[in-house]
């Protein structure tokens, strides 16, 4: 169980500290110089500091998302400049550790948006009475933004009626604590968004090395009461199974592994593939997901380098989409590294805009808007500053930012229910809208 | 300096270093220097020409980036280029990334030797010292190579400017230092040593290090700075405190010159020239008279400044150990610090004082601070000083002070920091066995060692205890009584059980007639400890338990009890095991007498150096330092003394195991005696006695022994006095000439003759056989008192003595005083590679310097009337060894050198005669009676022989040495 949280700037001060367990900070950890104390303050500061020193500050950029010092671990992501470190000094269930910092950022993003050094001084009281709430002797409870908002407010301590303190009682420590009753809207309306994220891998010849796509469906509902819903997708199982009558021309997707928000009835998606649920009010994740295969590549790089001398390279690289020609793909952005030792770079684009960044040692290639089925070009000239290193120029990959409108996997939302017996609104009534963004992630070209 | 001009703000470089420290995070960091690298690139591109102002500051701004931790790998080509420049701050920044960024690569190393060799000509001071410091601070092979010979001659050339001379020495010394191989003494090496004539002090202070670098190595090179050196302190010293203007450090005149001066004459012996001796010695009685003076300043600095210049002042007279006075005046002023507030400066009074406390002629004012320095062990907070003031107790221990000392070392264990415990342990240990005077006391102060501090008593400190008990018969019943005592307590130390196992083992005989210690108390209170104890003291118990047996019968049948249980015979550990079985058969089987030989108590160990010693030497610190000057001092004569403390190590392991039956079984598998015979116990005696023939006379607690190993003797030690040379003596008594010696090798003859109160002696040495001696060498000492009583001279012999032939020694002798030993004689050489070792008596007796003296019988009897004290008269009756004839005895009365005086007694039988022993010193008159009674059997023929000196101690020898000879 996490043993403590803490919250360190980039400087690596502490911001945020909440020790749940004694059992940290016992060290003795390497490279403190504190005098291993028998207070508790003592203790507490013996693992901050490890946790500075050691990964902060480490003199090798630490990679791992898990240390371990001195039979200790620490488990941090990052949001910015600010740290997130879970500490503990059992053998905890590390996704369960990094599920909860997840949905700590998720929480204090929705409570005061960006998560910043700035705004976390500022919510300093908020944050800790988060932590009282969604952390119990080191045990995550709910974290379910909906929920907590209702009873941890930033205005300040209304006077709360005694129904109302009930009410929230009885909904946070009853079955479904993420959504209370007695909800009412003039308009039942319900949004649903299919993000995905594409990954990609390519060798300079067009083979994929490696590709997989991350998506999540995001639903945002305004109904009234206690609706149930059901959510269907072109998974390949559950199309298999009804495909024998049905329609088979619709295509399937095999989707390698998902999660689902806590509302899901798992043991109904266990024993018939269907996806039931009651939904929290307002936004929340319905499912995580990734695949594999038959992805949709949105766009494909031709990179062409060529080494002229000892002082010059040449480079050209053509991306084509690979879409149909009615959607237009956004905000498309090529990043082209450049040798270290460059000292001057010409770079002539048919489309868009290209420049030189030094700063970040690339040509960075911009488009704002292309349609799918088109081919686009970048040619540049690279002058290099001859140096005494025998040091071969790496050529790291060439990288890819975008985004399309559709899903990369193929994931498509058949249907979404909604059923509320109780209130006199039938699923026709309610206003659905889908929408489909598809985004780049790594996607990576070697040269 | 030149005058920085206008332009050489460089605003871009102070733009750029405040960008990067205002980034808020390391990839801000990153992003802004990658852009200025992508900046200096393309400005570095080649192809329009940079004017020197950019090029510094992009140089500079490389420098800078590459201090952040980035690699830089461009840039050097511009700035050797700055190195060409004229103006100082582009030279300057030239010069400074070459010294921080170059690495030995080929060409652009070769252009800065260039550039540097250009500077170095050049006649411009502030480029030549440029130059230097770049040298000096890379440092690298490559550099000494190209300009080990170019600095000497800029040092030591006349027109070289002082401040570019100061850059040049200190340049020069760190070459040496890198790579000495390369820098080669030359004829400038005399001239260095006179820069310390030099008029600026800058350059004589930067000279003397490097001085002192290269005299350390080569002494003999630099011998004449000695002198050099002292006149300077001498100026510095006497001079006033404004005499010396910016080298006046808080009124305290050019501390730094005077601290190195006093470091280089620690490098060589005291000077021999008188006039510079008289010099120095005037200059540290100054240096010590101005610290009593009352300080001129209330600050820090000038006390410290003081401070190093008499420490060092203080470890030269310690360096000389050769003023009394000084070192006394140094150890009294060292004794004052002992007091001071300041930490360091009771630290440093402390180590010092070690150092003088081994001086013989300052060790007994060293001593008056015992007090001091014992509160200070109690007292001081900090560990360090606690550790000094340990040390110092250590090294001012003798005789006098051992107890108090000692007392004092123990309590503070108690309380003494972890890290020094095993240290001070040994330190205990040695002191109590050196210092020891009753070994009772000894016993006591180990026993209460283990006590205190049992996990920091090594191996050797108890084996020590136990052999000291083994040997000497006097403590072993007071050891037994006190190891009883100690095991009482609840909670032992496992040493402790072992020192009690061993002890009462071999003596519990010796408490067990009382009843509060019976041998069944004994054996119970050592087995209720039993099975805390490690394995090995469980074996060692063992042991004792079969001793017991043998020392109790008594007890046989618990013992055995204990033996048969199932813990012990069948023990897992099989060394338990195995003792076990074997002594539980060897009781049940042998009789007692067999059980008695076997469990003999164990014989004495032979006397060798202190295996403790060896172990304090093996331990490092500062304290060892002490240690091993003492050690050498006092052990250097013992032959091999490194060697013997593994020895003895090993000795006393053996000596663990206190029945020889165990070793006798080959249990021991370090044990160096594997005996399979059953009178192993008596090999082991053996192999315990022969030590080698010297150890035997080194009483470890004996003080004389080091002192009577005659100085002289270096390896060999001349072999003890054949046993028939008394025999010898006698023969020579009555005659002067004859053979004193033969045997298959060497012949020797001798002839003397004697005049009044001086002789003459000839020795011939005859090679008897048909090779040659080889290294022949005699000697001829006087032991003891002898010394004081003869004068013995003697001309030195060829040391080739041929085949057949014979070499002939002249020896002078003096009488200064009557005396009874004989000179020795000792001969030595080598036949055949063999050394031949012969000691002899040198037939030197007192009746030699008789003067016969006639008179007549009024006369004599008178005289003899006159020596009647009783001590002037000596007698003696004996058997007559030879026949009654009348003419040989008066050939042998004769022979004594008296004169026999006829008609003088009235009874015709008897002989009487008179003398006079000539000495330098006195006369003795001496009277003589000799009665026979001839008219007995001849098996019983007796004679009286009466004596009668002015002094009794001639009366006594001449009635010895007469009494040989009838």
């Amino acid at each position: 169980m996490i043993g403590g949280l803490f919250i360190y700037n980039h400087k690596g001060e502490v911001l945020i500290s909440r020790v749940y367990r004694d059992d940290i900070g016992k060290g003795p950890f390497p490279n403190c110089f504190h005098k291993v104390g028998s207070t508790e303050s003592y203790r507490m500061r013996n693992a901050v500091d490890a946790f500075r020193v050691n990964v902060i500050h480490a003199r090798q950029q630490v990679r791992s998302p898990v240390t371990n010092i001195a039979r200790t671990s620490f488990f941090h992501v990052k949001r910015s400049n600010i740290w997130l470190a879970a500490v503990t000094k059992q053998n905890v269930n590390a996704a369960m550790v990094f599920e909860f910092l997840y949905k700590m950022c998720d929480v204090m993003t929705a409570y005061f948006g960006k998560i910043s050094e700035e705004n976390i001084k500022n919510n300093f009281v908020l944050i800790y009475e988060l932590l009282d709430e969604i952390l119990d002797f080191g045990y995550p409870q709910n974290s379910e933004t909906g929920a907590l908002k209702t009873f941890i407010t930033q205005t300040g301590i209304k006077s709360q009626s005694k129904e109302e303190q009930s009410q929230i009682t009885s909904q946070v420590t009853g079955q479904i604590g993420w959504r209370r009753e007695g909800i009412k809207y003039r308009r039942n309306e319900l949004f649903l968004d299919v993000l995905e994220s594409v990954n990609l891998l390519m060798s300079p010849q067009g083979q994929v090395l490696s590709a997989h796509v991350s998506g999540r469906v995001v639903m945002k509902s305004y109904l009234s009461g206690m609706p149930e819903c059901k959510f269907g997708m072109n998974d390949k199982i559950v199309i298999d199974k009804q495909g024998k009558g049905g329609a088979t021309e619709e295509q399937s997707i095999a989707i390698d592994d998902c999660t689902f928000h806590q509302c899901v009835r798992l043991s109904k998606f266990d024993a018939e593939r269907s996806i039931s649920f009651i939904p929290p009010d307002g936004e929340c994740e319905l499912m995580r997901y990734r695949t594999t295969k038959d992805i949709i590549l949105p766009f494909r790089v031709i990179p062409l380098v060529r080494e002229v001398g000892r002082t010059k390279l040449e480079v050209k690289v053509v991306i084509k989409s690979n879409f149909k020609p009615s959607l237009l793909a956004q905000k498309i952005e090529v990043r082209i590294p450049t040798p270290l030792n460059t000292s001057g770079v010409q770079v002539i684009c048919m489309k868009g805009k290209a420049k030189y960044k030094a700063s970040e040692n690339a040509i960075v290639w911009k488009i704002k808007r292309m349609a799918g089925m088109k081919e686009s070009q970048i040619s540049a000239e690279i002058e290099l500053l001859p140096t005494n290193d025998k040091k071969k120029w790496a050529r790291p990959p060439i990288s890819m930012n975008f985004e399309v409108p559709f899903a990369p996997s193929g994931l498509k939302v058949r249907y979404l229910k909604v059923f509320e017996p109780k209130l006199n609104y039938s699923d026709h009534d309610v206003i659905k809208w889908v929408r489909y963004i598809g985004r780049s992630g790594i996607y990576e070209t070697r040269c | 300096m030149p005058a920085v001009s206008k332009g050489d703000g460089m605003r871009g470089l102070a733009v750029f270093i405040s960008d990067i420290r205002n980034c808020k995070s390391k990839e801000a960091e990153i992003k802004r220097i990658n852009k200025e690298l992508a900046n200096i690139r393309s400005k570095f591109k080649g192809d329009k020409a940079l004017d020197g102002y950019s090029k510094k500051k992009y140089v500079c701004k490389l420098l800078f980036i590459f201090l952040l931790g980035h690699d830089i790998d461009f840039g050097h080509m511009e700035a050797v280029n700055l190195l060409s420049s004229n103006k100082y701050t582009e030279k300057q920044i030239g010069y400074l990334f070459i010294s921080v960024l170059v690495n030995s690569n080929s060409e652009l190393i070769r252009l800065i030797n260039n550039a540097i060799k250009n500077d170095l000509s050049s006649r411009n001071p502030t480029f030549m010292c440029l130059a230097l410091h770049c040298i000096a601070n890379v440092g690298s092979r490559e550099m000494a190579e190209a300009f080990a010979g170019e600095i000497p001659r800029i040092l030591v050339a006349g027109d070289t400017m002082d401040s570019v001379k100061q850059s040049a020495a200190l340049c020069l010394l760190r070459l040496y230092k890198a790579s000495p191989d390369l820098v080669l003494m030359g004829e400038w090496t005399s001239r260095v040593v006179h820069l310390l004539n030099d008029q600026h002090m800058g350059v004589v202070t930067a000279a003397i290090s490097l001085i002192t670098c290269l005299s350390s190595k080569n002494p003999d090179e630099f011998k004449t700075c000695v002198s050099l050196a002292v006149s300077r302190l001498s100026r510095i010293v006497s001079s006033a405190s404004t005499d010396l203007q910016d080298y006046t450090y808080y009124f305290v005149p050019a501390p730094w010159l005077s601290c190195k001066l006093l470091r280089l004459l620690q490098c060589y012996p005291p000077p021999e020239d008188g006039a510079v001796k008289g010099r120095l010695v005037e200059c540290l009685e100054t240096i010590l008279n101005k610290a009593q003076e009352p300080p001129k300043s209330k600050k820090v600095q000038h006390s410290n400044a003081k401070n190093a210049i008499l420490f060092e002042a203080i470890s030269l007279i310690i360096h000389y150990d050769s003023e009394p006075n000084l070192l006394v005046r140094a150890c009294n002023q060292l004794g004052q610090f002992l007091q001071h507030r300041e930490t360091n400066l009771r630290y440093l009074a402390l180590e010092s004082m070690c150092t003088l406390a081994s001086s013989e002629f300052s060790h007994e004012a060293v001593k008056t601070h015992i007090e001091t320095v014992i509160n200070a062990l109690k007292t001081e907070r900090d560990v360090s000083v606690r550790q000094r003031a340990a040390d110092l107790l250590y090294a001012m221990c003798d005789r006098s002070n051992a107890k108090q000392i000692v007392a004092e070392m123990l309590s503070y264990l108690e309380t003494a920091d972890y890290s020094i415990r095993e240290e001070m342990v040994l330190k205990v240990a040695i002191l109590a066995e050196k210092y020891a005077v009753d070994y009772s006391w000894y016993v006591d102060t180990i026993l209460n060692l283990i006590r205190i501090a049992g996990d920091y008593v090594s191996e050797e400190v108890w084996y020590r205890v136990i052999q000291i008990v083994i040997n000497r018969d006097d403590v072993q019943g007071y050891a037994a009584k006190t190891v009883f005592e100690a095991l009482q307590a609840p909670a032992c130390h496992e040493n402790m059980v072992k020192v009690g196992g061993y002890i009462l083992g071999e003596f519990g005989n010796l408490i067990a007639g009382d009843p509060r210690s019976s041998p069944l108390v004994q054996f119970n209170l050592l087995h209720s400890k039993f099975h805390l104890c490690s394995v090995p003291t469980r074996a060692l118990l063992l042991s004792a338990y079969i001793k017991f047996i043998n020392l109790f019968p008594e007890t046989k049948a618990t013992i055995q009890e204990v033996l048969r249980s199932d813990s012990q015979i069948r023990n897992s550990d099989v060394e338990l095991q195995q003792r076990a079985v074997e002594y539980l058969k060897l009781s049940s089987i042998a009789s007692t007498d067999v059980l008695a030989t076997v469990l003999e108590e164990m014989p004495p160990f032979p006397e060798r150096e202190s295996s403790i010693l060896a172990k304090l030497k093996k331990k490092k610190g500062p304290g060892a330092v002490s240690v091993e000057l003492e050690d050498g001092k006092e052990r250097g004569e013992l032959n091999g003394g490194g060697d013997r403390g593994g020895d003895a190590a090993i000795a006393a392991s053996n000596a663990s195991t206190p029945s020889p039956s165990a070793d006798l079984l080959g249990l021991r598998s370090t044990a160096p005696v594997s005996g399979t015979t059953p009178s192993a116990g008596s090999l082991l005696v053996d192999v315990f006695s022969e030590a080698g023939p010297s150890a035997t006379s080194a009483g470890v607690n004996d003080d004389g022994f080091l002192s009577s190993a005659p100085p002289t003797v270096a390896s060999e030690d001349p072999a003890p006095p054949l046993p028939e040379s008394d025999e010898l003596l006698n023969k020579f008594v009555c005659k002067n000439n004859g053979v004193l010696f033969e045997n298959q090798l060497l012949q020797i003859g001798i002839k003397s003759e004697y005049r009044q109160n001086l002789g003459r002696m000839y020795l011939f040495y005859g090679n008897k056989t048909s090779v040659q001696f080889v290294s022949f060498n005699t000697t001829v000492s006087c032991p003891g008192e002898l010394q004081s009583q003869l004068n013995v001279q003697t001309k030195t012999v060829e040391p080739l003595v041929e085949g057949g032939a014979q070499v002939q020694q002249v020896i002078n002798i003096e009488c200064l005083t009557d005396f009874i030993d004989a000179p020795l004689l000792n001969i030595k050489f080598r036949y055949g590679g063999a050394l031949q070792n012969i000691s002899l008596k040198l037939p030197v007796t007192i009746n030699k310097f008789f003067q016969p003296t006639e008179m007549a019988a009024a006369d004599f009897f008178q005289r003899w009337k006159q020596l009647s004290q009783p001590q002037q008269e000596a007698q003696k009756i004996f058997k007559a060894s030879h026949g009654m004839d009348t003419e040989v005895l008066k050939a042998k009365l004769l022979g004594l050198g008296t004169a026999l005086l006829e008609n003088v007694d009235p009874n015709p039988e008897n002989y009487v005669c008179a003398g006079v022993i000539q000495t330098k010193a006195q006369q003795v008159g001496c009277l003589l009676r000799l009665e026979p009674n001839a008219q007995a059997q001849p098996g019983e023929q007796m004679y009286r022989l009466t004596l009668r000196s002015s002094k009794d101690t001639v009366s006594q020898r001449v009635c010895d040495l007469l009494a040989e000879q009838f």
